[in-house]
């Protein structure tokens, strides 16, 4: 723990479980959730992705009151369940529990179970998922859930050529990008999950409740016929890894690999592709690549002149990472609000590596990051919106990316992953720097200088 | 149980609607448990309590339970101060699983024991202590902590009791109402005093300044500020005033209420939204509180804003005629102004609904609206997208849950809510709505939607 004080978090840099379980239900195609617990947990999940993404983000509760509280909610979830399927006509339905529900020993589990007997039910996929909020952040509830989603979905089918992808919690426009490189490789592929147009939906004259896109249920069900998994990520604690499981149960081969940004994490992906595909490097990301290679010498001599400090999920945390440190930005903090043990070692080998004098906090909160910052020279910070309160008081600009960012327009647009993410990011990083730059030097010339 | 009827409004739900009737309209329910499964847009008690007391400037708010309930009420709210801003920082007891086993007390008052341990030179004034869900099935005694605590340091500490499933919004409005009166000395007299205290006004953008400017034009002094832009020790002295003016009456009425029983102050009802509320509202508390040469005073400086404003309002006037619009807000009281606001702009409202509202003002909403309006108690996106629909309405408003769908449906959207950062009280607050609706009604961006699409 990498807090000031021992006993009181003071400004969280982290989220609760059923936040992450939300995200990931909402990647699933005709999926709606229903939060076991207090109306509360609900509306404000909605309230925080709702102003992030700019969409409707429906999400049911089974309103405890004292009364479920006390002789146990069952009811209150049936009837939950039942309404849902009147009002949204969902095929598929998230069931997680909140720390209320769990404190009070629901058995979710069984409860779906008996409610699968009804025949009215036979067409939709009820599954429950265990998020209870104290347990963990967003990030361990986004991955319980899928999980959870492949455990009760995967069923043993033929073998397929395809390839699975599991992803992070990214944007909409990151997904959308993926999915367009693997086609450009000529991968058939299944995401999981597939948030690229259900939280971020066109404009279209008739409304949909439940947004179209998503990963169908039925592809999820295809996974164990699969070639090879490839889970993005190296910070995914075994235990609630997809690609685990699958792997376990199932034999699929399983291959990770960093989130990429920056230009080695992106060639290690597109080497992966390639390999999968038996395709040569598509003429397009070539030149991608080369982009990002001549933009990086453009703003190197810039970026050599700052120092920044990354917080966030880890696996996001550690894709910003490589980006600077690939350029020569200078860190000197990686933190992130989550317990995440695969963090710090993977830091520590990049510290080896480069030289940065970077520390590393887990399970922090914004007020140590606050301090530190404060402390020694941090000229940018990057990360989501939460750190917009070190900006005002401390009056260091901030690059948003991540979740939430609900203090600016478009989080759902940022596109930050691969060679032409990486290029936007790093550009986003350069001119904030450059804009403290160009607006201050002359002062500063002057303070120092004259007389 | 079975499913309900696909796309169909859920049965149960048919109590707490209303389609206004030319006589003989039924009466709506309200004030009750939401529906499971029907996504209520109402958050939980936790909630109502802590958005009324969270606008104490100087307070420590720590919310004891796990995170997410801290996490997501963090510095939302656009609630300004003239002085401390401790209270916009999240402070959390961050429970985890082994809490939840062994009990929560112990780290809670170690916690409280960590602040004053590092901010001896300036110690809080008040401690507010939240109890979320868990707190409230764990048995923590956190009225036994904070009792402890408070007799250890000799600062104050004040349980709000705002577990989040232990009723809706209503008690956790009632939860922060009782903190505060356990704040008030007791022993204050308000004989001979010429002050009032303003209870529900949360100082959105400067709204409480600008109600203070009003008053301080007709030298009436403000004695506490429930809760905008408050501090410890301005609510300490409350019972001192004369008069109570309630302007959010859903969260405030039971706290004004309570001090006429304890304190024998009086009160009233006064809203600040729209033209018309505001000057009726200031002569209201005029009457009471000033002599016959000032009331007059009054009357002339109230005659020459609501002019100037309408001046102003006028061309918003022609823009705007004939529009029709959709409420959906927290409070009755807003619902109320919003309507009669909406008419004075020539603008008819066709749907109309409140998280809580009560049955009162639900009859007063049916009073000022025509034939056909929706009246919603407690709805959900669904109910609000048919009868937007259905309507026709041009205009949402609401809060920032509510903008999405307003915009899918490709209808304009005005935040109401507690994250807006521009004044729509008074009468610049008036000109500043006006010019809101119209900036949405009428952008351009409305032209496109049909174009290019198949």
């Amino acid at each position: 723990m990498d807090r000031n004080y021992v006993n009181l978090t003071v400004n969280p840099c982290k989220m609760c479980m059923p936040m992450g379980m939300v995200a990931a239900l909402k990647g699933i195609s005709g999926s709606m959730v229903i939060l076991h617990g207090s109306q509360g947990c609900s509306t404000y999940i909605r309230r925080h992705m709702a102003t992030h993404y700019n969409e409707p983000v429906d999400i049911a509760s089974s309103s405890l009151t004292e009364q479920g509280t006390v002789f146990g909610g069952s009811e209150n979830l049936k009837k939950a369940i039942y309404n849902v399927i009147g009002l949204y006509e969902p095929s598929v339905i998230g069931i997680g529990t909140t720390c209320l529900a769990e404190t009070i020993g629901e058995d979710t589990a069984r409860m779906v179970k008996e409610m699968k007997t009804d025949p009215s039910l036979k067409s939709i996929s009820l599954i429950p998922i265990s998020t209870p909020g104290y347990a963990g952040t967003q990030f361990e509830g986004y991955f319980n859930a899928l999980k959870a989603i492949v455990e009760d979905t995967a069923v043993i089918t033929g073998k397929s050529r395809a390839l699975n992808v599991i992803v992070p919690l990214l944007s909409p426009a990151d997904i959308r990008h993926l999915k367009l490189i693997l086609e450009m490789f000529g991968i058939e592929y299944i995401m999981l999950p597939d948030i690229s147009d259900t939280l971020d939906a066109p404009y279209t004259r008739e409304y949909k409740r439940i947004p179209k896109g998503g990963t169908a249920l039925s592809s999820i069900a295809r996974m164990p016929g699969a070639m090879a998994t490839l889970e993005i990520g190296t910070t995914i604690p075994e235990k609630l890894s997809p690609g685990k499981f699958l792997k376990d149960k199932f034999g699929v081969p399983l291959y990770r690999c960093p989130l990429p940004m920056g230009i080695e994490g992106t060639d290690t992906l597109i080497s992966l592709l390639a390999e999968f595909s038996g395709r040569k490097v598509p003429h397009m990301i070539t030149e991608q690549r080369g982009r990002l290679m001549d933009s990086m010498i453009d703003s190197h001599k810039y970026n050599s002149e700052f120092s920044a400090a990354v917080y966030g999920e880890p696996e996001l945390v550690l894709g910003i990472l490589n980006i600077c440190l690939e350029n020569g930005i200078g860190l000197r903090l990686a933190a992130t609000g989550c317990k995440s043990p695969l963090l710090k070692p993977a830091v520590e080998n990049l510290e080896e590596k480069f030289k940065n004098n970077l520390s590393v906090m887990t399970d922090t909160d914004f007020e140590k990051i606050q301090k530190f910052v404060a402390g020694c020279h941090v000229d940018v910070l990057i990360g989501n919106s939460d750190g917009k309160w070190i900006e005002e008081k401390e009056g260091i600009p901030l690059v948003r990316i991540g979740f939430p960012i609900h203090d600016r327009i478009g989080g759902q647009r940022l596109l930050s992953i691969c060679y032409e993410g990486t290029m936007r990011l790093l550009d986003e990083i350069t001119n904030t720097y450059l804009s403290f730059k160009e607006s201050t030097y002359r002062k500063r010339m002057y303070q120092k200088y004259f007389n | 149980m079975k499913a309900e009827a696909p796309n169909k409004i859920i049965k149960e739900r048919n109590d707490y609607i209303l389609i206004k009737q030319e006589s003989k309209n039924r009466s709506i329910k309200c004030d009750s448990d939401s529906i499971a499964g029907s996504v209520s847009q109402r958050a939980c008690v936790y909630c109502g309590a802590r958005v009324v007391l969270n606008p104490i400037t100087d307070a420590w708010h720590i919310v004891h339970g796990p995170i997410g309930c801290a996490s997501y009420t963090w510095d939302i709210r656009g609630s300004l101060s003239s002085g401390p801003e401790i209270y916009r920082n999240s402070f959390s007891t961050d429970l985890g699983e082994e809490e939840v086993i062994f009990g929560g007390e112990k780290k809670l008052e170690r916690s409280i024991d960590e602040i004053i341990k590092a901010n001896r030179d300036n110690p809080p004034p008040v401690i507010f202590v939240y109890a979320t869900c868990i707190i409230g099935v764990i048995g923590d005694d956190i009225e036994a902590v904070c009792k402890k605590v408070q007799t250890k340091h000799n600062i104050k500490v004040v349980p709000v009791k705002s577990p989040g499933f232990a009723g809706n919004k209503s008690a956790g409005y009632k939860a922060a109402c009782n903190a505060l009166l356990e704040l008030m000395d007791k022993n204050t007299s308000n004989m001979g005093s010429n002050s009032l205290n303003i209870l529900g006004d949360f100082n959105l953008a400067g709204e409480m300044w600008i109600i203070k400017k009003y008053l301080s034009l007709f030298n009436i002094n403000v004695c506490s500020q429930f809760t905008g832009d408050s501090r410890c020790r301005d609510i300490k002295k409350a019972a001192s005033a004369r008069l109570n003016i309630v302007q959010c009456a859903g969260s405030m009425t039971y706290l004004a209420k309570k001090m006429r029983a304890l304190y024998g102050i009086p009160f009233i009802n006064v809203s600040f939204f729209g033209v018309e509320d505001t000057k009726e509202s200031l002569l209201k508390i005029a009457d009471v509180m000033c002599g016959e040469d000032t009331v007059k005073k009054v009357y002339f400086y109230l005659r020459k804003m609501e002019k100037e404003a309408n001046e102003r309002l006028k061309k918003y006037k022609c823009r705007l005629a004939g529009k029709k619009a959709a409420i959906y807000v927290g409070g009755g009281f807003k619902a109320i102004s919003l309507v009669k606001q909406f008419k004075s702009l020539g603008i008819k409202t066709v749907v109309v609904g409140t998280q809580t509202g009560k049955k009162e003002e639900y009859e007063s909403m049916g009073d000022l609206t025509d034939a056909g309006t929706v009246i919603l108690d407690d709805s959900n996106p669904f109910e609000l997208e048919k009868f937007i629909v259905k309507t026709g309405a041009h205009i949402l408003v609401g809060g920032v849950k509510e903008r999405p769908l307003a915009y899918k449906l490709g209808i304009a959207f005005c935040d109401h809510n507690h994250e807006r950062k521009h004044p729509l009280a008074g009468f610049e607050g008036a000109v500043n709505f006006a010019k809101e609706i119209d900036s949405s009604i009428n952008s351009p961006v409305w032209n496109l939607l049909g174009a290019g699409q198949q």
